[in-house]
C-alpha cells in the first residue's frame, strides 16, 4: 500500500533532477573511497594508514631524541661553544650516543621524507612533476641516511 | 568564508600551516647537517674551521629560529596525536593550541640565556 505523502510535505523536483525518474534513474555515485572494480590492484594495501601510523609513533620518539640532542648542543656545558671534533670524538666512543644518534637520523630523516611525501602529494599536480620531485627527494633520503650511518660507524677519533 | 576551500583560517588552519612550513625547514636542515657532520670523516681541521662559525652572534640567531621551528613543531605535534588518540581531544584542540603557544613563549624565553648568551658575550665583551 503506498504511504500518503500530503502536499505540503511532497519534495517539488527542480530542473536538474526533474527528468529522473524510475524509469530513468540518476546515476549511482559511489562513496570517494569505496573500492570498485577499476580500484587497481596495487593501492589495494594499507601503506597509508601505516604511514600515518609512522608519522605519529616516530613524532614521540623523536621529541625525546631531538630535544635531548638540542639540550647537549646548544644548552650544556658552554652550549655551541664546545663543539669540535673532540667534542665529538668523545661523544661517538660511546655506543649508547652511537645508537641514540642512529636513531635521530633515521627516524628524522623516515619521518621528514614522508612529511615532504604528503606535501609533494598536495601541491605538485603534474604527474611527471610529481614523479621527479619524488625521486629526488627518496634519493635525498637515501643518500643522507647512508652517509650517516657511514661516519656514525666509520668515525676514527685519530684520523690525523 | 569563501565557498568551495577547505582553508578555513582560525587556530586549526594556522597551526597546520605553521606545523608544515617548519617541518620543511627542520627536514633541509637536517640534509644540510648530516653532510656538515661528514666532515669529521675528511679531516678534524676543516670539521672545526665549519664549526666555528656556528658559534658567530649571526648564526647564533639561526640556531635560535631552528630551536623555536624545533620547539613548534614538536608541541604541536603532540597536540596533533592527542586529536587523534585522546576522546576529548577534538573538543579541546583550541584549548590545546593555545597551552602549546604559552608553553613554547616560555621555552624561548628560557632558551635566549643559554643558546644566545655567547654570542651577548662575544658582541659586549666578557
Ligand atoms: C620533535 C618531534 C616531532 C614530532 C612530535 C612531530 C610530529 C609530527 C606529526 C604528528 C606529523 C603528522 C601531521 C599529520 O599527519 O597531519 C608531522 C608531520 C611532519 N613532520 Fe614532524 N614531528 C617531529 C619532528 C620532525 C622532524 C625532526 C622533521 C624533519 C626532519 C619533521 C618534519 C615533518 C614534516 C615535513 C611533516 C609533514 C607536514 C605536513 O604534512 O603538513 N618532523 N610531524
Ligand atoms: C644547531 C643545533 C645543533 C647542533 C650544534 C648540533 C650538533 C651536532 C654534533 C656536534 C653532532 C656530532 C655527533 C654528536 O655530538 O652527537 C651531531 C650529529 C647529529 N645531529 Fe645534530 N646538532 C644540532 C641540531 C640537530 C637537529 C635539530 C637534529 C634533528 C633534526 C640533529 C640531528 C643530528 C643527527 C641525525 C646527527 C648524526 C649525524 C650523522 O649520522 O653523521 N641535530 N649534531
Amino acid at each position: 500500500m503506498a504511504t500518503e505523502v500530503s502536499p505540503k510535505d511532497a519534495v517539488e523536483l527542480t530542473s536538474s533532477s526533474a527528468s529522473y525518474s524510475p524509469d530513468n534513474p540518476a546515476p549511482l555515485i559511489e562513496p570517494p573511497r569505496a573500492r570498485t572494480r577499476r580500484t587497481p590492484r596495487s593501492t589495494r594495501t594499507n601503506f597509508e594508514l601505516y604511514g600515518w601510523l609512522f608519522m605519529r609513533l616516530s613524532g614521540v620518539v623523536l621529541v625525546v631524541l631531538v630535544i635531548g640532542h638540542l639540550l647537549i648542543q646548544l644548552v650544556l656545558d658552554g652550549g655551541v661553544t664546545k663543539v669540535g671534533f673532540a667534542f665529538v670524538a668523545g661523544r661517538w666512543a660511546s655506543p649508547f650516543w652511537q645508537y641514540w644518534d642512529l636513531a635521530m637520523l633515521w627516524l628524522a630523516m623516515l619521518h621528514g621524507g614522508n612529511g615532504l611525501r604528503t606535501i609533494i602529494n598536495d601541491y605538485a599536480e603534474q604527474p611527471n612533476t610529481r614523479v621527479w620531485l619524488k625521486t629526488i627527494l627518496f634519493t635525498a633520503v637515501a643518500f643522507t641516511i647512508a652517509l650517516g650511518s657511514l661516519v656514525i660507524f666509520t668515525f676514527d677519533p685519530n684520523i690525523r | 568564508m569563501p565557498a568551495g576551500t577547505l582553508y578555513r583560517g582560525r587556530e586549526g588552519m594556522w597551526s597546520w600551516v605553521a606545523h608544515r612550513v617548519t617541518g620543511v625547514l627542520i627536514f633541509f636542515f637536517l640534509f644540510v647537517h648530516v653532510l656538515d657532520t661528514a666532515l669529521v670523516r675528511v679531516s678534524p681541521e676543516d670539521y672545526d674551521k665549519v664549526v666555528a662559525t656556528y658559534k658567530t652572534p649571526v648564526v647564533g640567531l639561526l640556531e635560535y629560529g631552528l630551536v623555536a621551528a624545533i620547539l613548534f613543531h614538536a608541541l604541536n605535534g603532540l597536540r596533533i596525536i592527542a586529536v587523534d588518540y585522546w576522546t576529548k581531544g577534538p573538543r579541546y584542540q583550541k584549548q590545546m593550541f593555545w597551552s602549546v603557544m604559552g608553553l613554547w613563549i616560555l621555552l624561548m624565553l628560557g632558551a635566549i640565556y643559554p643558546v644566545l648568551g655567547h654570542a651577548a658575550r662575544d658582541l659586549f665583551g666578557s
